[in-house]
């Protein structure tokens, strides 16, 4: 009578069966569907005008209240779906450990010689004779093995010799490393949800903050203090595709500076543990900011000025006065009446109007003439007289939003990583084989021909260990046949 | 000739090769199989080459707007592989390769007659979704080296699942006995559903007034066919469907009687099937997910966000994973397994198309 197991055995068979493996992937898989269909974390309307689009007013309402009790709408952090994780998790590690003492004998068995009869059944053979003497024959056989990297033994019965070898007995725990990885991975996303941070924090130009804030708005301290000098959009020349974000910061402790970078957004800024990315921008709204002109007289003389809206300036030694009269974040020509308009409201394509005014001219400002600088096309700030103004930048009306992140289990994801990179390399493309080899003496009396047998088994692409096989033979029969013509 | 030029070529002997495999398998005549293998052959030469032009364009493009950069980083910056256009277009390119290769190791051409649909129904997808095809600036986000292998091995790996996809199909027609299996309904309704939305999309195409083609999803869909305002336009598609989907199912029988009478075994689809999944799953894994996750985490400051790119990358991870453990540690063979990998590659279509088309999130990469 078959032992009535316990309640522990029974769980751990459980936890241990491939089926439910197999039905915990194909379960993750189908219901991490839902998430991308429901959009996750976000105001109750966008979803319920989905599902009104989907199932009808009727319905709508209640299937949405119904929705919200699953987790549907954060349903990757609802407790079925980490339920399920976890599931995954035990299943993994349990199935593993069940099976892994028995891989263990696999690897550290001692590859022992085979009976003929056993070595004629294997799927993988091939058979071979040649005229020569055995001594000879096994020479070359175990050079050939040797050659290709196999530690042969050898074992003799009153019939014939047979080598036998093995290698790669290691490779099987590929697949161990594989799912080792996998929990590691799930440890390090555990860690960095426990103890990470995840916020984001918006800094005017010119403005420092010592905080970070969650998305829920609360303040968290940094340890430090972090300044954005200026906030930049760099577009592609003569169009307004974007090629690069970017904000430069400074991080202060007390008072001190200690880091200066430009960051972009492949290329965030880290300290202490925190990464400020670059993830938007902005404009402050009503900000009063300040322009930033370069003036260059024709004999090479320049000057950088700092000005506000209504100020004026002069371009040294030329009498040359000029005046901010207007800007325009994002200047442009409307298409159909052809007159300047302002087609966005950030700062696409900046441009400062100026008016210039001859002093001493006894005309005064009828004698002058209004013109847009544009920052994006320099060409815009030449004067006749070959005097230049160059434009660039109206400082302080732009914010950089950055997104904070403090993630410790991002290393261990890093090194999971590394572990299932090789995991899987280990797995699939590596095996462990085994080489049979049985040596005969055939012919009348002392016999003059060797009937070679050989056998191999492998964990995984026989394909290989048959081309394998055959590269040995061939190599085995072919210096054999070479010293056979040499002794003659 | 510019790339374009030798691109429009390469797609139409494309076409031609998909037409000659599939006269091969009927008629059985080898010198239509060397017909077959050589237009292949001159059609992946001449992708290449447009390929490489696309390349000095692109790489061009970068240079002109970043003088200051390094000659290899603005090599990796100009591969063309920033959108949707591009990266179909490497896809086609790996699975004509893959297939190359398998046709001379394994010496049979029959394959082809199923492989080459897939890839040139990705072609036929690229002008009936009528995605822009510009040598575009690559956006801020896309700056990335991990990005850029992130990219490159995942359609490899698609490709291979492509190549599975294939084999599978074939391998279930051959094997399935009779039209009531559940495994000969499943192919069949399948590859016609596959087949119906191609050409549900390219009576959209064609009845799409000339001018906007930007958001041909958004505003032209279906529209013709299934989500016509006329309702009985909508109807008679879904009849037209229907009776599509009966027709392969009654008459796909047919195919294994040709197949059978091949040099090809079922042994030989089988294998191909689990190999090109056992090459796909480790660069998938590896270069899908983990780089991906990587260039997430120095782009948006997340190395996972369960956006629905990611999730679908997972879902169609896991379904290649369930195909694996299904096969060599539950034992699983034949059929069932052939039938995993048919669901395995609907993932990858879902992951690699249908997250761009239907469902919005971070990845701005891609769009149409
Ligand atoms: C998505 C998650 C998983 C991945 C990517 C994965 C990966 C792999 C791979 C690549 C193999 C080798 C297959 C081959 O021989 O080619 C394998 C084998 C195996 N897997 Fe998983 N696995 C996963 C989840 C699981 C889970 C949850 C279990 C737990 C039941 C499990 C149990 C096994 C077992 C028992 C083997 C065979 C080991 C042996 O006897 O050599 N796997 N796995």
């Amino acid at each position: 009578m078959a032992e009535k197991k316990n309640i522990f055995e029974r769980i751990w068979d459980f936890f241990a069966s491939l089926k439910l493996a197999i039905v915990l992937l194909l379960l993750l898989a189908v219901t991490s569907i839902i998430g991308t269909i429901i959009e996750q974390n976000v105001e109750p309307a966008k979803n319920i005008q989905l599902l009104t689009k989907i199932f009808g007013v009727k319905a709508a309402p209640t299937l949405y209240n119904i929705f919200v009790r699953l987790g549907f709408m954060d349903m990757y952090h609802s407790w079925w779906y980490t339920s399920l994780l976890t599931l995954f998790a035990l299943n993994l590690t349990i199935c593993s450990l069940e099976r892994l003492p028995k891989t263990w004998r696999l690897i550290k068995r001692p590859i022992t010689p085979l009976p003929e009869n056993a070595m004629e059944n294997m799927p993988l053979k091939r058979e071979v004779r040649v005229k020569t003497s055995l001594s000879i024959a096994k020479d070359e056989i175990l050079n050939a093995l040797r050659k290709a990297r196999y530690n042969v033994f050898e074992a003799s019965d009153d019939s014939g010799v047979q080598l036998y070898t093995q290698k790669g007995n290691y490779t099987r725990l590929g697949v161990y490393i594989v799912h080792c990885s996998i929990l590691l991975i799930l440890g390090g996303a555990i860690i960095g949800a426990r103890f990470g941070f995840d916020g984001f924090l918006n800094l005017p130009e010119g403005g420092a903050s010592s905080y970070a804030y969650t998305r829920s708005g609360d303040p968290v301290p940094l340890g430090f203090t972090i300044k954005c000098n200026w906030y930049d959009t760099r577009y592609y020349p003569g169009t307004d595709t974007p090629q690069e974000f970017q904000s430069e910061l400074v991080i202060f402790e007390n008072g001190r500076e200690v880091l200066k970078k430009r960051i972009e957004v492949n290329s965030p800024l880290k300290y202490k543990g925190f990464t400020f990315y670059q993830s938007s921008y902005g404009m402050i709204p009503d900000a009063e900011g300040e322009f930033i002109l370069r003036v260059t007289n024709n004999r090479g003389e320049e000057k950088v000025l700092y000005l506000h809206l209504g100020d004026t300036f002069d371009i040294p030694g030329t009498g040359i006065k000029g005046r901010i009269v207007d800007f325009s974040p994002a200047l442009g020509r409307d298409p159909s009446t052809g007159e300047l308009i302002t087609y966005a409201d950030t700062m696409v394509n900046p441009a400062v109007a100026i008016q210039f005014n001859i002093e001493g001219d006894a005309h005064g400002a009828e004698s002058g003439f209004k013109g847009w600088i544009l920052r994006r096309y320099p060409e815009t700030g030449l004067l006749p007289g070959g005097h230049k103004v160059e434009f660039i930048d109206y400082w302080g009306v732009e914010y950089t939003g950055l997104q904070v992140s403090k993630d410790p289990g991002v290393w261990i994801i890093y090194l999971a990583s590394i572990v299932m990179g090789l995991g899987l390399y280990v797995a699939f493309f590596m095996s462990h084989k085994k080489i049979w080899v049985r040596l005969v003496t055939e012919g009348s009396g002392g016999g003059n021909s060797v009937r070679i047998l050989i056998a191999g088994s492998t964990s995984k692409n026989r394909l290989a260990l048959e081309r394998q096989i055959e590269h040995i033979l061939e190599r085995a029969t072919e210096t054999i046949n070479q010293r056979q013509s040499q002794k003659k | 000739m510019d790339s374009a030029t030798f691109f429009s070529i390469s797609t139409l002997l494309y076409f031609v090769a998909m037409a000659t495999y599939i006269a091969y398998v009927a008629i059985r005549k080898t010198g239509v199989a060397l017909a077959a293998t050589t237009v292949t052959i001159a059609g992946f030469v001449l992708q290449t080459i447009a390929f490489l032009l696309r390349w000095v364009d692109s790489y061009n493009l970068w240079v002109s707007a970043n003088p200051s950069t390094t000659l290899i980083e603005s090599i990796l910056r100009g591969a063309p592989l920033r959108n949707l256009y591009e990266s179909l277009v490497f896809f086609v390119w790996c699975i004509v390769l893959i297939y190359l290769i398998i046709e001379f190791r394994y010496k049979t051409r029959t394959l082809g007659a199923f492989v080459m649909p897939v890839a040139a129904l990705a072609l036929a997808f690229i002008d009936v979704s009528g995605m822009s095809k510009e040598v575009q600036p690559l956006i801020p986000a896309l700056q990335s080296n991990w990005l850029l292998f992130h990219v490159l091995l995942s359609f490899i790996g698609y490709a291979a699942f492509g190549v599975s996809f294939a084999a599978a199909v074939a391998y279930l027609v051959m094997v399935t006995e009779s039209r009531n299996e559940k495994a000969y309904i499943f192919w069949s309704i399948m590859v016609g559903i596959l087949l119906i939305v191609l050409i549900a999309m390219g009576i959209d195409y064609l009845s799409m007034s000339a001018s906007p083609k930007g958001n041909f999803i958004r505003n032209y869909f279906l529209r013709s066919t299934f989500k016509s305002p006329s309702d009985t336009v909508a109807i008679l598609s879904w009849i037209i469907s229907i009776a599509f989907i009966v027709f392969l199912w009654r008459y796909g029988i047919g195919l294994k009687r040709v197949l059978a009478s091949f040099s090809i075994t079922k042994n030989m689809l089988e294998e191909i099937e689990y190999k090109s999944i056992a090459i796909g799953f480790p660069l998938f894994s590896i270069g899908g997910l983990i780089m991906g996750a990587i260039w997430a985490n120095s782009a948006w400051g997340s190395y996972w966000s369960w956006d629905p790119k990611e999730v679908w990358s997972l879902i169609t991870w896991l379904l290649y994973a369930g195909y694996l453990h299904a096969r060599f540690v539950a034992g699983w063979r034949g059929k069932k397994v052939a039938v995993l990998a048919l669901i395995g590659f609907v993932g990858v279509v879902f992951t690699y198309l249908g997250v761009n088309l239907f469902l919005s999130g971070l990845h701005a990469y891609g769009g149409l």
